[in-house]
């Protein structure tokens, strides 16, 4: 995994409109991110032209211009924000994989679903839990399409001379800084889980299934 | 005496392979795998010349892709069909057993794995997909997980992970008659939102969801996700003990009189400590139907559709009234009589015999509305098997329903059945999402029997206004 310590770049806003107001789009689901046609591949790449699909493409495949990722300078953003419990639902990888290969690296929300959450980890990906007040504070930034830097290191959000601290997880963090393979630290350890499997042998037989 | 735990805290503390900090290795006992979400994992396990640890600890079946139609011809569609050969092969290379899209126990995977005796109380389980939590209503910690994690579960047999926090949610009384583990689920969901539950594994307990049967506590669990909470628990008892008994995969011998012995000591102790709790009653309790595009977006079918600048929250009235506009509802107006085009009965939520039989007794001498085309699709081989030794089959077919082959089919949409635009459909299915079933389509999650009168009237409907 691609090793992550700072990002520059554009910030997109994702909105509900209700009127003349706007509001963080709350509840993204892992359906908007990538519907379910796209999960046929049985790959990792190439998901970022469908990230969003629905919203951001009508039905003959045209691009909608009122979705912020179809607007200049949107289109080459790295950053995301968006309202509560981003990414519920299914647990389709494909979600992260299509957001990290449009070019998004940080997603920022006042919450995440749990499943989300852990696969952006595993992807390279930084998703930054702000609260909804301090959320407001980027939005016109945002919308001004001023670069923001992310930088994980220092845990910062720095716009100009404004900087916001955020918390991330310590394990998290030193996964993402490090670019950390999972399964190859897991594999340091396989001792333990050999005398793990031993222990299962010798006094719980019933938990290995039972075959013909 | 050690400290009182959580059934939670029991499975959670039994399965530690290792501890450091924060840093927790948990031992996996079961791995269920689907063509959709393990392409990639086994790729990543070639490129990095790595081998499946436990092999036997894994079961794979065909289940998302998979055409509800007639398949001895093949599945039809040809990235479908690259997907579903691509696990077969992948299962073949690794050594792990999989279950042949022509072999009668062929199913939803989460329904197969309780069939099969796969499902056992006080283990992990695993499978990438969200739903997993089902297999919570026989005391397994189960949980969805993404492909990484697949890879990582099929090379090390471990998960790293935070323990998470308790949840209990108690539900008192007795339901009335046709109030069913859905509309307790809803209302769950309705109660504390579809992120009340991030963070924590919840435990189902009380007189209501002690007194449902094994099927129903699967409904149950099943949509704990849609509540944020990635596993739903609830404690083994005498039901758990009879229906897992003699299972192909289930212990035998003196392996089950030991297991018997275990999962006898897996109940929550008494003063155990929950960082969250919550009392519903059940007794007032009418059928459930969700009006909006969220699961938490719940109304008793005898309630009105709510209006948006009757909410407070911003962001929640400018998400009602997205929701409102997709799902072209008037606000304000009862949610009873709104015409439906579609009915689906299936999915890992309602595709189990029990559901299937609550849809029968609805529609048995009855005719499905001329506007509607409904269709039921059981959760697996054996499930349709044994709905059509009773009868169900033709209970269905002669009221004009189509009788399918077993798969998720239009829960998620991702074979042929699926909601045309503006389509609106009584779904048994666990998302209402937009584009859920369908580009544009309309989804109201109700029962199985809620699904079934809707079908016979046309429109959503008091299922009791058919009975009484």
């Amino acid at each position: 995994m691609e090793k992550f310590t700072s990002v520059k770049g554009i910030a997109a806003t994702m909105f509900n409109k209700s009127g003349n107001q706007l509001s963080l789009m709350m509840n993204i689901d892992t359906d908007m991110i990538i519907p379910k046609q796209f999960l046929k591949t049985i790959k990792r790449s190439g998901l970022g032209k469908n990230l969003f699909d629905e919203m951001r493409y009508d039905m003959n495949g045209n691009e909608i211009e009122s979705f912020v990722l179809n607007r200049d300078p949107f289109t080459k953003a790295k950053i995301l924000i968006a309202g509560k419990n981003f990414g519920c639902g299914s647990s389709r990888e494909h979600a992260p994989w299509s957001i990290l290969d449009f070019g998004i690296k940080v997603i920022i929300a006042p919450s995440f679903a749990d499943i989300f959450f852990n696969n952006c980890f595993k992807n390279g990906i930084l998703p930054i839990r702000l609260s909804e007040e301090k959320i407001n504070l980027l939005v016109d930034d945002s919308m001004k399409g001023i670069e923001f830097e992310v930088n994980l290191i220092n845990q910062l959000i720095i716009i100009k001379e404004k900087e916001f601290s955020f918390e991330v997880d310590a394990i998290n963090k030193d996964c993402l800084v490090k670019g950390l393979d999972d399964i190859g630290s897991t594999l340091e350890k396989a001792t333990f889980i050999d005398e793990y499997e031993k222990k299962i042998l010798d006094n719980f037989a019933w938990r290995v299934p039972e075959r013909d | 005496m050690s400290k009182p735990k959580t059934i939670y805290d029991k499975i959670w503390e039994s399965h530690l392979v290792y501890e450091d900090n924060n840093d927790c290795l948990l031992y996996i006992d079961r791995h269920l795998i689907h063509e959709v979400t393990s392409p990639q994992a086994f790729e990543g396990l070639r490129m990095s010349n790595r081998s499946v640890r436990k092999p036997s600890n894994a079961l794979a079946v065909a289940d998302h892709n998979i055409p509800t139609t007639d398949r001895s011809k093949g599945i039809g569609d040809e990235e479908s069909e690259i997907q579903i050969q691509t696990l077969e092969d992948n299962c073949n290379e690794f050594g792990i057993e999989y279950i042949k899209t022509s072999d009668k126990r062929q199913g939803i995977v989460h329904i197969i794995g309780p069939e099969q005796g796969f499902t056992l109380p006080g283990l992990t389980i695993v499978c990438g997909d969200s739903h997993t939590s089902t297999h919570g209503a026989f005391g397994a910690l189960a949980h969805g997980i993404g492909t990484s994690e697949v890879e990582h579960v099929l090379a090390t047999q471990t998960l790293i992970q935070k323990k998470a926090k308790n949840f209990k949610v108690t539900i008192n009384g007795k339901c009335n008659q046709n109030v069913t583990a859905k509309d307790l689920a809803l209302s769950v969901i309705g109660a504390i939102g579809t992120a009340g539950g991030t963070g924590y594994v919840i435990e189902y307990t009380g007189e209501a969801v002690k007194s449902l049967s094994i099927e129903g506590r699967m409904t149950l669990c099943n949509l704990t996700i849609e509540a944020g909470a990635r596993a739903g628990l609830i404690a083994p008892d005498e039901k758990t003990f009879e229906y897992l008994k003699d299972r192909p995969m289930s212990p035998k011998g003196d392996d089950w009189d030991k297991a018997l012995e275990y999962w006898k000591m897996l109940p929550s102790d008494e003063g155990a400590k929950y960082d969250k709790s919550i009392e519903i009653d059940a007794t007032n309790l009418s059928p459930l139907v969700t009006w909006g595009t969220s699961p938490e977006d719940v109304i008793s079918i005898d309630g009105n559709i709510p209006k948006p600048e009757d909410i407070e929250d911003d962001s929640k009235r400018s998400a009602v009234k997205r929701s409102l506009d997709y799902m072209n509802l008037t606000p304000g107006s009862p949610i009873k009589g709104v015409e439906i085009d579609r009915v689906f009965i299936g999915s890992c939520t309602n595709g189990r015999i029990e559901d299937l039989r609550e849809a029968a007794s609805i529609v048995e001498g009855k005719k499905v509305s001329s506007n509607v085309v409904a269709m039921v699709v059981p959760g697996s081989g054996l499930v349709k098997e044994q709905a059509e030794k009773e009868g169900l089959d033709k209970i269905f077919l002669s009221a004009g329903f189509e009788w399918r082959e077993p798969g998720c089919s239009m829960c998620l949409a991702m074979n042929a059945d699926k909601l045309a635009p503006k389509e609106r459909c009584a779904s048994t299915s666990n998302r209402n999402f937009e584009g859920r079933q369908g580009r544009e389509g309309r989804t109201h999650l109700v029962s199985p029997s809620m699904a079934a009168a809707a079908a016979i009237k046309g429109c959503l409907t008091d299922v009791r206004e058919l009975i009484n």
